[in-house]
């Protein structure tokens, strides 16, 4: 028992505490979790806006001949274009493309990693988003149409809340899948947890400890993504 | 109060309604009633708007409502609509089901909204309700609760589209009482139907339309029933009754 207990302390020592090796870690978790939570926050409302145009473009059927409805219906075209290309391709591609092409000249590869998670993320939210929305009951909304309100004031009041609490459970899918997806950051050099995994390997020699605490630390992040999801699933729904 | 001129309504190829023409007066009850498909419906959706009109007029308290120049939420403010599904609002509890509309396109602030809703709740029954959400409830107490909330914008019309036929049998009645209630009440009311008891006890003046097109039109419902004109009047009552 003494000498196991050495063994694992030892093995704490030499692979992690000395010359302070965690830090490759924790400076690479710290920057995981800032890359996620940008990114999260740039997906989320560009994928509500997207959902909402191509909803808008849907519903109103807007006439290309009116100033607004000539913008809608282009915004939507630009819309369903963007999704289409943007889960028909690699994330590690556009993430390659956001470096070496687009934003060359931007020389913070945090911000290059955010924009391009978010960006990503933010199709499939638009989906997750457009799918909660029509499965909002056709009838409610002509009830609120009937009281007097407009479609703005119905989309707010009425269709928005209940697509959330519809679509909760597959965009807490998407937030664990876009805080997972940050693992591929260390291809532009950026160090995240992953990459600071990988340089401790280089420094120790030794792959597995530092594989499997990283891959300890992304499990017990989504283990608390998921109860946070499921406290917010109980808080919203009246059953 | 709502006058229909020459109402056409074709869904794609389909044509639903085929020329109707309809003047309903204030305080009149008029029920409409059909087989299903004949476009009774329809009509009624038409009156709101929740349809558009192929071609025609709709005319309500003297202003044509279909060319779109009016702004139509305006005009739906005083035009409620009761569904057959009920349609109560899921995300929002009793109360705000009622304050919603009243607050939103102000005409009541909160406080008045809220002692209104209160006040309409004991009227139908169902005070201890207020904080209930709509999924807690019976049918029957749902289409109470729907008459309500279109009540509390204080419309001159109320349409109801087949308010009974998504109820158990047993709530039939409890539905039926309010709808008689507010009629006593003075309320101009356009119905579609198919509980003809309710039809025989309320209506002024009943339609029955078929294929599109008012069929047989009568102001006197227990003559309409009893010695129906046209023959395909005859062959409708004659299977519902």
């Amino acid at each position: 028992m003494v000498v196991s207990l050495q063994v694992i302390v030892d093995f704490i020592q030499n692979n992690f505490l000395k010359d302070d090796n965690w830090r490759y870690l924790a400076n690479g978790f710290s920057i995981t979790l800032q890359v996620t939570f940008f990114a999260f926050l740039l997906g989320f409302t560009l994928g509500i806006f997207l959902a909402i145009i191509r909803v808008a473009c849907k519903d109103l059927k807007p006439s290309w001949k009116t100033p607004s409805g000539l913008l809608i219906n282009l915004l939507s075209k630009i819309s369903n274009l963007y999704i289409t290309i943007i889960r028909g391709t690699p994330t590690t591609v556009q993430l390659l493309i956001m470096f070496n092409v687009i934003l060359v000249n931007l020389h913070n590869l945090k911000i290059v990693a955010i924009l391009t998670f978010g960006l990503n993320s933010a199709a499939y939210m638009a989906e997750i988003f457009r799918s909660g929305i029509q499965a909002v009951s056709p009838g409610e909304i002509e009830a609120a149409r009937s009281l007097g309100l407009s479609y703005m004031q119905t989309m707010s009041r009425i269709v928005m809340p209940q697509a959330f609490r519809n679509c909760l459970p597959s965009f807490g899918n998407e937030v664990i899948t876009l805080f997972k997806e940050t693992s591929i950051s260390g291809f532009i050099g950026l160090v995240d947890l992953t990459r600071g995994a990988g340089i401790l390997i280089s420094k120790t020699f030794r792959a597995a400890p530092p594989y499997f605490a990283s891959a300890l630390i992304y499990l017990i992040v989504v283990l608390i993504l998921e109860q946070i999801f499921h406290a917010l699933e109980r808080r919203i729904t009246h059953d | 109060m709502i006058e229909i001129r020459n109402l056409y309504k074709n869904f794609d190829d389909l044509e639903v309604l085929r020329g109707v023409n309809l003047k309903i007066k204030p305080s009149e009850k008029v029920v409409i009633i059909g087989p299903s498909g004949s476009g009774k419906s329809t009509m009624l959706r038409c009156m709101n708007l929740l349809e558009k009109p192929t071609s025609g007029e709709i005319i309500f308290k003297d202003q044509v409502i279909n060319h779109g120049h009016l702004d139509i939420n305006k005009v739906r403010e005083n035009m409620g609509m009761v569904f057959q599904q009920f349609n109560l609002f899921s995300n929002l509890n009793v109360l705000e089901n009622l304050t919603l509309a009243p607050i939103i396109r102000h005409r009541l602030n909160k406080d008045e909204a809220e002692a209104k809703a209160l006040e309409l709740l004991k009227r139908i029954g169902l005070p201890e309700k207020v904080n209930n959400y709509p999924n807690q409830l019976s049918g029957g107490q749902q289409q109470r609760i729907a008459i309500a909330r279109a009540l509390m914008m204080d419309p001159d019309l109320l349409l109801f589209d087949e308010p009974t036929s998504a109820l158990d049998p047993e709530m039939v009645g409890e539905v039926l009482e309010l709808m008689t209630e507010l009629a006593e009440a003075g309320m101009t009311m356009a119905v579609v139907t198919h509980e003809m008891g309710f039809a025989r006890q309320v209506a002024n003046r009943i339609l029955f339309i078929d294929e599109g097109l008012i069929v047989e039109e009568s102001n006197d419902p227990n003559d309409f029933f009893n010695n129906p004109r046209e023959e395909r009047t005859q062959q409708f009552l004659s299977k519902i009754l």
